[in-house]
């Protein structure tokens, strides 16, 4: 059983009249517990296949399936909803809100649920402790480094406990070290959290941590 | 709370933007006050007219005087409860630049057709007994340091010579914006004194005053004096105590115009300001929104966190400029000459106009940062550079 389905997905951009083609119907699944890894050279589709994946885009044509839900069927509304409930979200450039400290950070995705306050706190310190900065979150992100910040992020990523999580190139603007630390993160957040994550490289390193690698070429899957 | 914060902080993200921002809305804010102020003032005597009065004057121009022998003869008139009348004096109080209204008046009902200007009794009674006594607002006292039995000499310039009043009486205003800078003095006075030096200038008022039984019937009333005069040597206009007024300040009216929408285009002004910035802060933060609509943040959050965030820079700014408009209106009206503005306060709807402005600004600001904010795909929003 799958928990992704990805489906004859074909999407296009256009310029001015001109079609500009970036993925051509591919189709693959992902079972629960996975820990794949999307790869290409640049312009090859990776970005916008994980972007349709986590519902912030729209396919040209095909569908994908998450769980029991049908992503591409649902309205901007509905999508905002079912984002908030089953998608973390980690980001090559953090992504953080810098007036907010690093605890409102990862506080920002809660306040959409009906967690009270004390609640969201625990929360929030829990995913905090789990990403190694529980010392840190009063810190705002200029007063963290980037491999901290990405962290955060994680953190802000798994507060919610997501279905899924996808990662768009989370380790491309981190040193080595930094961004060693960052996979060794999101390998125990899948073996140890059992979370379902989806992440999209050019780091052959960072592809090791996966369980499965696919690589795509001019939108389509080799 | 959260949201509040985040308003909070983000508007204070480029404090030296934010402050040029509210400084430049307090004082447009201000501005507009002070010039608002300045119109009203110049309508606060239509806005002092009561329904129930009715003027007579000269059909030619208000300069022209009117017989005395009109009095009884309009007294008549069926609608007509009671008529006075009042005559300017002009004359000169220490220097010429003091200006007051000094108006020789009937002594006997003037005060009964103007319930707005509260004399004591007694003061009444001991001004009725005295030929030169006058009565003095305590506006004027206050300016002058004057008391009750002071002499207040002047010398005539309509009517030459010299003059002397004794103080028998201060009156108070019911209202605020009743003038409280006039100086009454016996028509009768004026008039003996006339007879003496200037015989052909004697028994002649400036104009009536009126107080009719129903505020309905006071086109009636004025056509019906109107017509008991004419043909005759003092042909009469007369008009609601407000058209009165208006017909005073109609000469000024293109300003007073001009000053009108001037206040309105710094409205504008403001809004642009504001706008300006909204538009700054919302492209800056184009990927911020794009990132917490990916969060599942709807449409509503990202109109509440721009909104929010503009109306609550204009709030402030607002509040400042309403702080300053006080002392501003105080200042201006210190470096007029005395008493050109009887009064010359900011009124409560000069504060509910810039308290609305202020509401209208916030949020017609953050109308194109929101458009932008939400019409931004996020997979746009993601890509923008920080």
């Amino acid at each position: 059983m799958s928990l992704v389905s990805v489906q004859n997905i074909s999407k296009s951009y256009w310029r001015d009249s001109l079609e500009i083609p970036v993925l051509n119907n591919i189709s693959f699944d992902i079972p629960p517990g996975e820990f794949l890894t999307l790869m290409g050279p640049s312009g090859s589709g990776k970005t916008t296949l994980l972007n349709l994946i986590a519902g912030i885009d729209r396919p040209t044509e095909g569908r994908v399936v998450v769980g029991d839900t049908e992503v591409t069927g649902l309205n901007e509304s509905e999508l905002a909803v079912w984002r908030a409930r089953h998608v973390g979200f980690v980001f090559q450039f953090y992504n953080l809100l810098p007036v907010l400290t690093a605890y409102e950070n990862v506080e920002l995705p809660l306040l959409l649920s009906r967690l009270h306050k004390k609640e969201r706190k625990e929360h929030v310190e829990f995913a905090l402790t789990i990403v190694g900065l529980d010392d840190r979150m009063h810190y705002y992100p200029k007063q963290l480094s980037g491999g901290q910040e990405q962290r955060v992020a994680i953190a802000r990523a798994i507060v919610t406990d997501p279905t899924l999580l996808v990662a768009d190139e989370p380790t491309g603007d981190l040193d080595k070290v930094s961004a060693e630390e960052i996979l060794k993160l999101l390998e125990r957040l899948n073996t140890e959290f059992k979370k379902t994550i989806i992440m999209v490289t050019h780091d052959p390193r960072a592809a090791e941590k996966a369980h499965t690698v696919k690589h795509l070429d001019k939108g389509e899957l080799s | 709370m959260f949201i509040q914060k985040l308003i909070l902080k983000n508007a204070w993200r480029h404090k030296l933007r934010t402050i040029l921002t509210i400084l430049g809305i307090a004082i447009a804010v201000s501005a507009f006050g002070l010039l608002q102020t300045v119109v009203q003032m110049w309508y606060i005597g239509v806005e002092a007219s009561a329904a129930n009065r009715l003027i007579t004057r000269h059909a030619v121009s208000f300069i022209f005087p009117l017989p005395y022998a009109y009095r009884d003869r309009i007294g008549k008139i069926p609608g007509v409860e009671q008529v006075t009348f009042a005559n300017w004096f002009g004359g000169v109080y220490v220097d010429k630049k003091q200006f007051f209204a000094r108006l020789a008046i009937d002594n006997e009902n003037f005060f009964d057709v103007y319930p707005e200007l509260l004399v004591p009794h007694d003061q009444r009674a001991a001004f009725s007994r005295e030929r030169n006594a006058c009565i003095v607002g305590e506006e004027l006292a206050r300016r002058y340091n004057l008391r009750i039995g002071d002499v207040m000499p002047m010398e005539g310039d309509i009517y030459p010579g010299h003059w002397e009043f004794v103080i028998r009486g201060i009156y108070r205003p019911r209202d605020k914006i009743t003038d409280a800078s006039n100086m009454f003095f016996h028509w009768k006075y004026l008039d003996e004194r006339l007879q003496e030096e200037s015989p052909q200038r004697a028994g002649d008022v400036g104009w009536y005053v009126m107080r009719i039984s129903n505020p309905g019937d006071a086109p009636q009333v004025s056509q019906e004096v109107d017509q008991q005069f004419a043909n005759s040597s003092a042909e009469t206009k007369t008009e609601t105590e407000r058209s009165f007024q208006q017909g005073f300040i109609a000469s000024a009216s293109a300003i007073l115009t001009a000053m009108n929408a001037i206040s309105f285009i710094i409205i504008g002004i403001i809004m642009l300001v504001l706008g300006n910035t909204m538009i700054m802060a919302a492209r800056e933060r184009i990927r911020e929104y794009a990132v917490m609509k990916t969060f599942g943040f709807t449409t509503g959050h990202l109109v509440g966190l721009i909104a929010g965030e503009s109306i609550m820079i204009s709030a402030v700014g607002s509040a400042i400029g309403i702080a300053l408009t006080f002392p501003m209106t105080q200042g201006f009206a210190g470096v007029l000459p005395k008493g050109w503005f009887p009064i010359f306060n900011v009124q409560a709807i000069t504060l509910i106009l810039a308290c609305v402005a202020a509401l209208f600004v916030g949020i017609a600001a953050s109308v194109f940062p929101i458009q932008r904010a939400i019409r931004t795909r996020i997979v746009d929003g993601l890509r923008q550079i920080g």
